[in-house]
């Protein structure tokens, strides 16, 4: 068993990282509109690698977009009010202040499930955004532009600019990807399932709930702060909507198409999702919400446990005998 | 003594759940629990695994004060409880279930450390392992907890308690709703994996032959309290506790009564 689920995970890793050299090296032959496109969707992705760890436990928050929207004020700040220009100095700040932020509203989150904890993180996200469009000195409800970032002291000119973000949002995504592999291989990671099932069991084995769920949403709130800093330096514009609860549903949109079932399908259904909705805002300017609202409605019908189930079919179609073999074990 | 418990007494507002509770069990004992509906057997398993907090009174684990402490600690310190309804994970496969519950057991430091530490370690799997063949559990082993039989569930219920080797356990009825013709087997695969792990056990039980043949001491419960305290035949044949408790229709069971 040990074995097979190594040869697993060996497998997964060659092809995260086959994935990783194509987009990377394929970057520069692309065209513009989709290397941006992917940027976004993939720090996006971050987001949703979040929410997944949640929905694993059968959390839903619909306020993920507090952390989203603190993590790219705090490099929208930084840029306008100090001369920090460096990328990694500009995100890791917003990562450890969203994570700060995740862990004080996590000692009251972690408390509540379903939908009292779905409503009291909308509560949350709000009373943020409520602040964002009344302070003057944060842009109110226009917002503010984003300057420039540089990589190590190197500042790219035209198109390199659109290059050189799409990489770094890459390195952080396959970052992010190999640590939230790593955390679901835990004691804390798996223990998701089991929330949802039986609290009771495990707080009897000796483990605090609470405090499982109060570090899911700290990793969670973490990554979605990455997310939106790397949104702001993609977008060059920050504005009060990306906290408002619209945003948090439609993190909560790209899980439901993704599903639970796997980090790759984070990155897939977010980029999948940016694609439709360009693509739908183009021919159909007025009513593209339809088209996204009729994918997600197909999705549900036809894949209910997201993208990330239709890998796994192909993987149990492509070697019926393992299974059986399996179940036969 | 590994357990003892003084004065133990608890109130819900006007009612009284528990009163006066003073017993005192040696290490390696198995100790039946009888009494009917709401003679407070339960409220007195509850609060031993620190799942109420006793009004009044204390509780003595290896001579250390556990009174009012909470289940997660308790567990830790060494005493586990297995539930009247099995309290399993139903979505992940019997294996998945005992090692999740071995790898908490076997956990040490807080939670930052349970997320730095690989969930399917050899030791881990290895320990699952054996657990899976002390319960007899191993043809289920790939099947989701949520397909099994009754009796199975049970049995990983308490599989799964046992998995941090706890000194006591405290099994609430064990044989609820399973067919009387599994219950003896159900037990004898129970009692000799506890002898085995060398478990001090303390279950409630409905069952009088159930609770003859497989106790070495019996604790009457009545109105709150611990009417009666000794040998599972002499308790079980004092007409007082036919009379509240057990029915007056004692059936003398199979040869080895006492002995599993």
């Amino acid at each position: 068993m040990r074995n097979r689920e190594r040869s697993k995970m060996h497998w997964r890793i060659l092809i995260g990282a086959f994935a990783f050299i194509l987009l990377a090296a394929a970057a520069p032959a692309l065209p513009a509109w989709i290397v941006s496109l992917a940027t976004i969707a993939f720090a996006n992705a971050l987001v949703v690698l979040g929410l997944v760890i949640l929905w694993r436990t059968g959390l839903v928050p619909f306020g993920q977009a507090l952390f989203y929207a603190a993590g790219a004020y705090t490099v929208a700040l930084l840029t306008r009010y100090t001369g920090i220009r460096d990328v990694l100095l500009l995100i890791a700040p917003a990562a450890v202040l969203s994570g700060l932020i995740a862990f004080l509203t996590g000692l009251l989150l972690a408390r509540y499930r379903e939908i009292f904890f779905a409503m009291l993180s909308l509560a949350m996200s709000m009373i943020l955004y409520g602040v964002l469009v009344k302070t003057e000195t944060l842009g109110s409800t226009d917002g503010f532009n984003v300057e420039a970032p540089t990589y190590f002291s190197y500042a790219p000119h035209g198109s390199g600019r659109t290059l050189a973000l799409f990489w770094l949002v890459l390195a952080f995504s396959a970052l992010a990807a190999v640590v939230v592999s790593l955390y679901f291989r835990s004691v804390a990671g798996a223990l998701a399932v089991p929330v949802r099932d039986s609290e009771i069991r495990l707080e009897f084995l000796g483990i605090s709930v609470n405090r499982l769920i109060h570090l899911k949403l700290v990793i969670a709130g973490t990554l979605a702060g990455i997310g939106g800093a790397l949104a702001a330096l993609s977008i060059e514009h920050v504005d009060p909507n990306m906290s408002y609860w619209t945003t948090s549903g439609g993190f909560v949109f790209v899980t439901i198409l993704a599903g639970a079932g796997s980090v790759a399908a984070a990155f897939v259904g977010s980029f999948l999702f940016e694609l439709v909705r360009s693509i739908a805002y183009d021919i159909m300017p007025g009513t593209w919400q339809m088209v996204l609202g009729a994918a997600l409605l197909i999705t549900i019908l036809f894949l209910p446990e997201g993208l990330g189930s239709l890998f796994a079919r192909l993987r149990r179609q492509s070697k019926p005998e393992t299974i059986r073999a399996r179940s036969a074990a | 003594m590994i357990l003892a418990v003084r004065d133990l007494e608890k109130t819900f507002g006007s009612l009284v759940a528990a009163r006066n509770i003073n017993v005192a069990v040696p290490a390696l004992q198995i100790v039946g629990i009888i009494g009917a509906n709401g003679a407070g057997k339960t409220t007195f398993v509850n609060m031993i695994t620190g799942h109420l907090r006793p009004s009044r009174g204390s509780i003595l684990f290896e001579g250390r004060d556990i009174t009012g402490r909470p289940s997660r600690e308790i567990t830790r310190l060494g005493i586990s409880r297995s539930f009247q309804v099995a309290q399993i994970f139903p979505s992940l496969t019997v294996f998945e279930n005992i090692c999740a519950a071995t790898a908490i057991a076997r956990r040490s430091g807080g939670i930052l450390k349970a997320a730095l530490t690989a969930l399917h370690s050899a030791s881990i799997i290895a320990e699952a392992e054996s657990a899976v063949e002390l319960f007899g559990i191993g043809r289920y082993r790939h099947e989701r907890a949520a397909t099994l039989p009754q009796g199975v569930r049970k049995l990983l219920d308490i599989a799964m308690a046992v998995a941090g080797t706890p000194r006591v356990l405290l099994l609430d009825e064990p044989t609820s709703g399973i067919a009387v013709e599994e219950k003896f087997g159900l037990m004898d695969v129970v009692m000799a994996a506890l002898r085995e792990r060398r478990v001090t056990v303390m279950f409630v039980e409905h069952d009088m032959e159930i609770v003859e043949r497989y106790a070495e001491r019996v604790f009457a419960f009545y109105d709150g309290t611990v009417i009666a305290d000794g040998p599972p035949r002499e308790t079980l044949e004092n007409p007082r506790i036919q009379e509240l408790i057990s029915g007056p229709k004692l059936k003398v069971s199979a040869p080895g009564a006492g002995h599993a």
